[in-house]
C-alpha cells in the first residue's frame, strides 16, 4: 500500500517532468502500482482538496497539494541522508521508500537536526535517479 | 526554531502508517527509535551544561529526569535490537553530531519548547511504529507481545513527559 504522502511525491515530481498536468499512468508507473489503485487514491486526494482530476488531461495538483508533496519529498531526503550520514546504510534508496510510510514529517524533523542538509533542498532532488541530487554527488565522491 | 507545531497528540493527524514488512525494518525502526532517545539525551545534557545557571531548579530537575529516561529508554530498546541481531547506533557518535549541529537555546521558552518537541515526536514516533507493528501480519524474531508492551510503556512515558513540559510552561507564564 502506498501513503497519500508517495502519491503527491510522484505526482508533484510527474509533474515537473511534464511540466503540465500528469496522466494517471505516470502516476501508477512510477508508484509500481496498477492503474485502478492509482485512480482510487488520486479520488481520494481530490476529495481532500489536494489535486484536481480532469478526464483525459491528467492530475493536477492544487497549492495545498503542492506544499504537502513539497513536504513529503523533503522529508523523503532527510530520511535518505539520515540512513547514509547516521546509520551507514548501503541500500538507502530503497530503504528510504520502505521507511517513508513509517516516518512522518515530526519525526524526520527532529532526524534533520542531525544530519547535514542544502537549504536548497527539495529542489534539489533528482527525479530520474529518485535521489537527492547532491547527496549522489557526494556519494560518488566518497566511494572514489 | 524547529516546529513541533504538527505533532498533536491524540491521533488529530491522519495517520496513513504502512505496516512494518520485515525484522530487518523493525530492527531499522528501533535503530531509529534509539537516535531519537539519544538526541534528546545529548539535547537535554547540552541545555542544562550551557544554560544551567540561567534556569530555575525545576527546569533543571526536568532536563535531567529527561536524560535519565531516555537513556533507560535507549537501553529497553537495545535488548530489543540485540534480539533481532541488528547493531544498536553508538550514543557517543550521536552526542557528537548533536554537538556539531547544536545552537543554544537561550531563553527559557526556548529549551522548554525543544523539550515538548522532544517528547511530542517521540510520542508520534512510539504511536505510529505500535500501530505499524499492530497492522503487520509478519511473524518477527522477537515475542511480538513483549515488543508491544516494551513499546506501550515508553509511550505512556513520552505522554506524560508532554503533559509535565506543559505544565511547566503554564506554571511560568
Amino acid at each position: 500500500m502506498n501513503t497519500q504522502a508517495q502519491y503527491l511525491k510522484a505526482i508533484y515530481l510527474t509533474q515537473q517532468q511534464e511540466d503540465g498536468p500528469a496522466s494517471t499512468g505516470d502516476v501508477a508507473d512510477m508508484l509500481d502500482v496498477s492503474p485502478a489503485s492509482a485512480n482510487e487514491m488520486i479520488g481520494k486526494l481530490e476529495n481532500r482538496g489536494l489535486l484536481n482530476h480532469e478526464k483525459y488531461k491528467g492530475v493536477d495538483l492544487t497549492d495545498d497539494g503542492i506544499a504537502q508533496a513539497r513536504e513529503a519529498l523533503q522529508n523523503y531526503c532527510i530520511i535518505e541522508r539520515f540512513l547514509i550520514e547516521v546509520l551507514e546504510v548501503e541500500e538507502f534508496r530503497a530503504e528510504a521508500k520502505q521507511l517513508e510510510g513509517v516516518i512522518d514529517e515530526t519525526v524526520a524533523d527532529r532526524l534533520d537536526t542531525i544530519i547535514d542538509r542544502e537549504p536548497q533542498c527539495p529542489d534539489c532532488f533528482d527525479p530520474e535517479g529518485d535521489v537527492c541530487g547532491l547527496l549522489e554527488v557526494e556519494a560518488e565522491v566518497t566511494s572514489d | 526554531m524547529y516546529d513541533c507545531s504538527t505533532a498533536p497528540i491524540g491521533g488529530v493527524a491522519v495517520s496513513l502508517t504502512q505496516p512494518v514488512a520485515s525484522d530487518h525494518q523493525l530492527a531499522r525502526l528501533l535503530q531509529i527509535g534509539i537516535v531519537l532517545e539519544e538526541v534528546v539525551e545529548a539535547r537535554s545534557a547540552k541545555h542544562a551544561e550551557e544554560t544551567g545557571e540561567k534556569h530555575e531548579q525545576a527546569v533543571l530537575d526536568l532536563l535531567e529526569h529527561a536524560e535519565t529516561e531516555s537513556a533507560e529508554h535507549r537501553r529497553q530498546l537495545e535488548a530489543l535490537i540485540d534480539d533481532l541481531e541488528a547493531d544498536t547506533v553508538p550514543f557517543e557518535e550521536i552526542e557528537m553530531l548533536v554537538e556539531a549541529q547544536y545552537e543554544a537555546d537561550e531563553d527559557f521558552d526556548g529549551v522548554l519548547y525543544d523539550q515538548l518537541c522532544n517528547e511530542e515526536t517521540a510520542y508520534k514516533f512510539y504511536d505510529d511504529l505500535i500501530d505499524a507493528i499492530e497492522a503487520s501480519d509478519v511473524t518477527f524474531t522477537i515475542d511480538r507481545e513483549r515488543l508491544l508492551a516494551v513499546l506501550s510503556d515508553i509511550r505512556e512515558d513520552e505522554a506524560e513527559g508532554v503533559e509535565d513540559v506543559t505544565d511547566l510552561m503554564e506554571d511560568y507564564q
